[in-house]
Formats: structure tokens, C-alpha cells, sequence
């Protein structure tokens, strides 16, 4: 029973509960369409402040409806679907990366009064309930179910659109959302081990008094999952899909109209979302103080946005400042950094709860967690190290150039260039 | 098959006859360009790949094809300054300057003191506008934003300068048989100091952003390698051949007409010869103009911009090759004259030509994000290619 813990709809369901559980479906929708609205403003508007330009100034008061009149615009346009593309997954593409984004916000508590060992409830018209629109017991799998779903999106768009730059988008998003889940959902399982629950209301619930998962467990995981998810949203300096300079759009070089609308919505829902996720697993979601009285649930949703928008402008800080990483790259640091820090400290913080459950000598088992450190690294560079001695003719040392002179040495004599008297003449070595 | 479908297909076949490219394997084609957002300007890159692997690259040019060298020989002296202005559209100034001093060899004119200390300081200052700008969209093409922008604002600077004296942003056409047009405006030389001392700040923030960066030297080390003999062979120059360690440079070694050899200076060159070692020898490159554009506004000495010359100029019978150290590397004119208002037949050699002429080689085998590195790296424009 998906419903079952939510206070709202513990007894009978009538009419009142039926309108909450509407009322809170609509605002979340809501919310979260204004919310990416001004989120791409902000966006704009940051990054040039960052870069001295002056952004968006023209539509609105400080252009906060330049979103709106570019939706507007794209609306108007040309719905053209490629002669080459796959008709119906082409169209069906944008909805798959937009449907999971909007679900994985219905999981996350943006409220409620969670301040002195409150559990989080807000009373409307007599009845009790969460500030979420829905709190199933399996939140925590939500989340990643519809994060992985996000994957499809992108891939079939790539793929159905029927032209080269796009496909390789889609190659490269498959490989790249598929291996930082793993990072994403290992860092995710520290914070479960802190807050022993699935449900999102009680992963907030366990960090009241201050006790957030960002320091409980230990700052890494917080990194960890930081990373993963800009990588999982395609944020940059992880933005290799719609990478620019060389897949000019990447998956939605082809789209156009209100499809690439809503490719564009989905990007930055999901930045607000995953925003929203980060604050509720590590920073203790809506909970902070309350300088004088108001509604308890009101200072909640104040401290949640606040600390969403310290996420949104920790990401557009990373587009503005850092180039991107390269395909292997990325995968490098993927596969031989995060994944095994990740699992490495999942385990270490495993075997701290145990050990404080059955009372075990404190020094042993910190001596143990540092061996297994110590032994997990030198097992992964001995790894590296036997990889490197058989390199995988793909995607090792591309452009080394011993590998070029080797290859290209024919080529060079065949153009009748005399490469060993060039060496003499005396260009070179003048000083 | 419909018509259109046939001659696509021919179309096709006879593209790929030409490169050479054989069909029966996987591997798959993909035209970078000629209008892709990463080949600033219309190059069009054929690649063959294997997988994300470049098996096989070659630059196709001659979209933008202007015929140059055809139009200046019905054009006077003064008017094909002009048109070879627009050869490298960003470092306007140093493009006539080759042409005039072979024009001027012709003629066997004394040109006045002051006006060879200004050509030499426009020709530096056209060089830092030039160059500023790749040093900030390297990191674009790499992704970062920013430091585009930040080059863009700079630079800025520079071209208000140039066109105090010139009257031209872009296109000064300021260099005269004989001398310069015009003497430098009142007050122009402390405004040019500060703007060169603005102009290494931005040297050290791009250093902060760019240089400094993990990120960005893991994209540029080792990426794009040009071993100092490989690079002689196809003709590099300019900083792409000082980058992998050849000390060659056209100002010390060949300084016909302009006062380099009274200035204090250094050449700057690196032994990696990868995309790292290209930027950031063009960082100091930057560096050291700005010092030598200071040294030329402390020493410029007095007297006339002009020397005396014809009203109507006829150059004399004969040839003529000067080439300069362009902004993009060694850049000449072959002038041929027969005693006409025209030259007879002119050939430019352009430095981005020679320097583009190396990514077949260069490109095997490396990866498709790579191939916007190494581009990026060897810096090329394309008016300097096509002509």
C-alpha cells in the first residue's frame, strides 16, 4: 500500500482528503513549472554576472519573463520531425525525459513543521498530512527508478532523430548515466544506513536536531553524490551529451518547437529536483530555525528553498568555471574513484553501526576500517597497473606521439619529405 | 530511388573516392562542419571513425575562397591594403604590414624612424588583440564559457587603442608605401599603458581559470603531440612550431623593416609540442607584447611618419618575398611587379594554410572530443586559410 504511512489517508478517505491530496498534486505542479521558470532565469542571470555580461533585462522586471516569452516563441514554431527519424519514438522521447523528472519531486518533502522533535505534519482543515505529495515507504527507490528512467529519455531521442551527432549522444548517455548510478545509488546507500528507513519523510525525520547526514556521514558521500548527480543530470563539466563544440546539440540537434521545450524543461526540472533530493538526504530538508513565530510550515519551505538555491547556484557555478571532461575521462573517474571511495565508505560506515550496536573495541575496528582503506587502494592501483600494461587498443594513449610517428612513417616518406636533413637545417635549435 | 536520392548517392560516392575512404567497414563518416559550432568558421572536417576513434580525417577548405591574390592584381598598391586586411580578420593590422615592406624593398624607400616604431607597435598590439581572443575560446571550445567573455572584454581595450589611431576597429588599412597615414592622437600612450597593464592581468586571471586548471590540462596534455620534426615538415610556424621546441621566430631571426632587434624581448618556446604547450606559449607570447609594446611607447623617437614618395606610386620592376611573424605564424608576400600601378601577380602565403595542413596527421587516432582540442590548439582562422 503506497499511501499507507501518510497520516492523510490513514482512516476513512472523503471528501476533504480527496481535495488535499488534488490541492497538493496541482501546487506541486505548479511550483515546479514556476520553479524551473525562474531557475532559468536565475541561471541566466548568474552566469553573467560571472562572466560581466548583463543577461536577460528586457522581458519583464529584470527579465524574469524571458523564459516565459521564449516558451512562447518556441510554441509558435515549426514541429519538424526528421525524414530519417522514427516517427513515434522521435515524439515520444521529450515525455520520457520530462515524466521523470516531474515524479521524483512528488517524493520530496518541501515542508513542514520538522523544528524541536516536530514529525513534520501540517494541519489543513482538521486533517494532518506531509508537505510531499506522496510519501510511499519505498521513496528512496522512487528516486532512482525515475532518475534511471531519465536515461531513455535522452537515449531513444538520440537515437530515433536519425543522424550522426545525435547517435553519439545517445551512445555516450547510456555509458555515462548508467555507470554514475552506481556511484549515486552506493552514496545514497550510506545515508540509509544513517537513517534506516526508505521513506523520504523519515530520512528527514531522522536528521532532526541538527544530526545531518552531511556530516554523519562523513562529508564523502555528500561529495560522491554531488558529483554523480551533476553527472546524471548531464550538467556541466559532465554535459558530454548535448556537448556543443562537438555534437553541436547532441540528442536534441534535431528537435525543435515545443519538443526541445520540453527537453529543456526536463533539464532544468530535473537541476531543481535533484536540487530538492540532495537537501532532503544530507542538509535535514526543511528543518532550520525559527527566529520568531510563523507557521511552522512556512520557516520549513523557507529553509528548503534556500538550501535548494545554494545547489542551484553550486551548479551553475560549475558551468561557468570548468571546461569539460573528456568521454574516458569521465568514465575514469566514474569507475576507479567514485565507485570504489563510494563502496569502500559504505562499508566502512556499516561496520561502524555494527560495532556500536554490540559494543566492540573501538581502536580494532578503526584499525580494520583503516586497513580495508589501505587494502582496497593498493588492490585498485595494482588493478590500474596490470590494465596499463594491457592497454585496450580503443581507447588508450590516443594521440601519443610515438604512436603517430610509428603509424604515419610511411605516409611521410611517400610525400618525399626528407625528415632526417630537415633536422639539420637550421631552423631548429637557435638560440 | 527518387532523383534527389541518386545524386545525393553519387554525390556521396565520389566524397568518399576522393578522401579515399574505404566503405566496407563499419566505421562511420561524420562531416564536421562546414557549419559545426566547434570549426569557427567554415572548415569542413571529413573524419572516419571507429567508434568515438578518428581513423581517418582530412580538412576540406575553400567555402570561404575569396581569390585574394587574383583581385590585388587589378588593384593599386594602396587599395589592396584593403583587401589583405581581411586575410586574418584579428590581427588586421599586422596582415599589410608584410606587403607594404616588400612594396617599399621595391621602391627602395627609407622609411622614417617614428613610422617603423609605430608599424612595430600597431603590428604588437594587432597581435594581442588576436591572440587574447583564442587564449579565451580555447576554454570555449573545451566548454568552459567564461573565459570567452572574458577575452571578449579585454580585448576590447586593445581594439579601442587601435582605433584611436586608425580610425578602424577591424580593419585599420592605416599602413602606407613610405610610412603611416596618420601620427598617434594626443594622449594615447598612458591610456595604452594601462590598457597593457590590463591586458596582463587578464594573462594571470586566464592562467587562474584556464591554466591552472585540472580539468583543462588533463583535455590538453599529451593531446595533439607534434614532434619538432613532423612539425618543420608540414610547414608549421608561428607559435605551433615554437610549442614543440623549435626556436624560430621571424621577429629576431628575419627583422626586415620593424625595430624588434632594439627591443629587450625573449622568444618563448616548450618542449611538449602538445595543445598545453600551444596555449600556453601563446599565453606568454601575449606576456611578452605587452612588455614590448611598453618599451616601444617609452623609446618611440620624433620626427616624420612619411618619407617622401610619388603621388602617383609605380613600382618598379622586380620581386620581392618579406615575411613577418604573423599573430598565426610566418606569414609573406611574394610580390611581383612589371613597373605597373599593380602588382603583377601576388602570392600570400598564410600561416594558418600550412598550419591546418598537418590534422590528417595529426587527428589519427585520437578521440572525437580531441579532435576540437587539437583544432582549437593549433589555432587557425579561416580567412587566413581560404584567402
Amino acid at each position: 500500500m503506497i499511501f499507507a504511512v501518510d497520516l492523510l489517508l490513514r482512516d476513512s478517505i472523503g471528501l476533504v482528503e480527496v481535495g488535499i491530496v488534488l490541492l497538493k498534486v496541482g501546487v506541486a505542479f505548479v511550483l515546479l513549472l514556476l520553479g524551473v521558470m525562474l531557475m532559468i532565469w536565475f541561471e541566466r542571470k548568474f552566469i553573467s554576472d560571472m562572466q560581466n555580461r548583463i543577461g536577460p533585462n528586457l522581458a519583464g522586471p529584470f527579465g524574469i519573463f524571458q523564459t516565459l516569452a521564449d516558451g512562447i516563441k518556441l510554441f509558435f514554431k515549426e514541429d519538424q520531425v526528421p525524414a530519417k527519424a522514427d516517427p513515434l519514438v522521435f515524439r515520444l522521447a521529450p515525455y520520457l525525459a520530462l515524466v521523470p523528472a516531474f515524479l521524483i519531486f512528488t517524493v520530496v518533502p518541501i515542508g513542514g513543521d520538522f523544528s524541536g522533535g516536530g514529525d513534520g505534519t501540517v494541519t489543513w482543515w482538521g486533517r494532518q498530512t506531509f508537505l510531499q505529495v506522496a510519501d510511499p515507504p519505498i521513496g528512496f527507490l522512487i528516486i532512482l527508478a525515475m532518475s534511471s528512467m531519465a536515461v531513455y529519455g535522452v537515449l531513444l531521442a538520440g537515437w530515433a532523430s536519425g543522424s550522426k551527432y545525435p547517435l553519439f549522444s545517445a551512445i555516450r548517455v547510456s555509458a555515462q548515466m548508467v555507470s554514475y548510478e552506481v556511484a549515486l545509488g552506493l552514496s545514497f546507500a550510506s545515508v540509509l544506513l544513517m537513517s534506516k528507513s526508505f521513506s523520504t519523510h523519515d530520512i528527514v525525520l531522522s536528521q532532526g536536531g541538527y544530526e545531518w547526514n552531511l556530516w554523519m556521514t562523513g562529508l564523502v558521500p555528500f561529495f560522491i553524490f554531488l558529483l554523480a548527480v551533476t553527472a546524471e543530470m548531464n550538467r556541466p563539466p559532465f554535459d558530454l551529451v548535448e556537448a556543443e563544440q562537438e555534437l553541436v546539440g547532441g540528442f536534441h540537434t534535431e528537435y525543435s518547437s515545443l519538443r526541445f521545450a520540453l527537453f529543456y524543461l526536463a533539464e532544468f526540472m530535473n537541476v531543481i529536483t535533484m536540487s530538492g533530493v540532495i537537501v532532503t538526504l544530507f542538509l535535514g530538508g526543511p528543518e532550520g530555525p525559527e527566529p520568531f513565530p510563523l507557521p511552522g510550515w512556512l520557516w520549513g519551505i523557507f529553509w528548503f528553498c534556500l538550501k535548494m538555491v545554494v545547489f542551484l547556484a553550486v551548479f551553475v557555478w560549475f558551468r561557468a568555471t570548468l571546461p569539460r571532461f573528456r568521454y574516458d575521462q569521465l568514465m575514469n573517474l566514474g569507475w576507479k574513484l567514485l565507485i570504489p571511495l563510494s563502496l569502500v565508505w559504505f562499508l566502512a560506515l556499516a561496520t561502524l553501526q555494527v560495532s556500536d550496536n554490540r559494543d566492540w573495541n573501538d581502536f580494532i575496528v578503526l584499525a580494520s576500517i583503516f586497513g580495508g582503506f589501505v587494502l582496497v587502494g593498493l588492490l585498485l592501483k595494482r588493478a590500474l597497473k596490470t590494465a596499463a600494461h594491457n592497454p585496450d587498443p580503443d581507447l588508450s594513449a590516443p594521440a601519443t606521439a610515438e604512436n603517430n610517428v610509428e603509424e604515419n612513417a610511411g605516409r611521410n616518406t611517400e610525400n618525399n619529405f626528407d625528415i632526417e636533413n630537415l633536422k639539420e637545417k637550421d631552423l631548429g635549435g637557435k638560440n | 530511388m527518387s532523383q534527389t536520392e541518386q545524386l545525393s548517392y553519387i554525390a556521396g560516392q565520389a566524397a568518399d573516392a576522393r578522401l579515399n575512404l574505404e566503405l566496407e567497414t563499419d566505421g562511420m563518416v561524420i562531416n564536421l562542419g562546414p557549419q559545426h559550432p566547434a570549426t569557427h568558421g567554415t572548415l569542413r572536417l571529413v573524419a572516419r571513425l571507429e567508434g568515438e576513434e578518428v581513423v581517418e580525417a582530412e580538412p576540406i577548405m575553400g567555402y570561404m575562397h575569396r581569390g585574394y591574390e587574383k583581385l590585388a592584381e587589378v588593384r593599386t598598391y594602396l587599395q589592396v591594403t584593403a583587401l589583405i586586411n581581411r586575410i586574418d580578420w584579428l590581427g588586421s593590422f599586422a596582415n599589410e604590414v608584410p606587403f607594404i615592406l616588400g612594396a617599399e624593398q621595391l621602391m627602395e624607400i627609407e622609411v622614417p624612424d617614428r613610422a617603423r616604431w609605430i608599424r612595430t607597435l600597431l603590428f604588437e598590439l594587432s597581435r594581442i588583440a588576436n591572440i587574447s581572443l583564442f587564449l579565451g575560446e580555447m576554454g570555449l571550445q573545451l566548454g568552459a564559457v567564461t573565459p570567452a567573455f572574458f577575452a571578449f572584454r579585454d580585448r576590447e581595450f586593445v581594439l579601442n587603442q587601435i582605433e584611436q589611431v586608425t580610425g578602424g576597429r577591424f580593419h585599420p588599412n592605416f599602413d602606407r608605401i613610405g610610412g603611416l597615414k596618420d601620427d598617434l592622437p594626443a594622449g594615447w600612450i598612458a591610456e595604452t599603458k594601462s590598457v597593457m597593464k590590463r591586458m596582463r592581468t587578464f594573462c594571470d586571471e586566464i592562467e587562474d581559470l584556464l591554466v591552472g586548471n585540472e580539468v583543462f590540462e588533463t583535455r590538453m596534455r599529451g593531446i595533439g603531440v607534434i614532434p619538432a620534426e613532423v612539425g618543420l615538415s608540414y610547414g608549421l610556424s608561428g607559435a605551433n612550431i615554437r610549442a614543440s621546441g623549435v626556436d624560430w621566430d621571424l621577429r629576431r631571426d628575419e627583422p626586415v623593416g620593424l625595430v624588434y632587434d632594439q627591443l629587450d624581448w625573449k622568444v618563448w618556446t616548450h618542449p611538449d609540442g602538445d595543445s598545453f604547450a600551444r596555449y600556453w606559449v601563446r599565453v606568454q607570447e601575449v606576456r611578452e607584447a605587452t612588455k614590448m609594446v611598453e618599451q616601444i611607447l617609452d623609446g618611440l623617437p620624433s620626427g616624420p611618419i612619411m618619407a617622401k614618395v610619388p603621388r602617383i606610386i609605380k613600382v618598379p620592376k622586380g620581386e620581392a618575398y618579406i615575411q613577418t611573424e604573423n599573430p598565426l605564424g610566418a606569414m609573406g608576400y611574394y610580390i611581383i611587379s612589371k613597373g605597373d600601378l599593380t602588382p603583377f601577380r601576388l602570392k600570400i602565403r598564410s600561416a594558418s594554410f600550412n598550419n591546418i595542413s598537418i590534422t590528417p596527421w595529426l587527428l589519427k587516432g585520437t578521440l572525437v572530443p580531441d579532435i576540437i582540442t587539437i583544432l582549437g590548439s593549433l589555432y587557425f582562422i579561416l580567412g587566413d586559410i581560404d584567402r
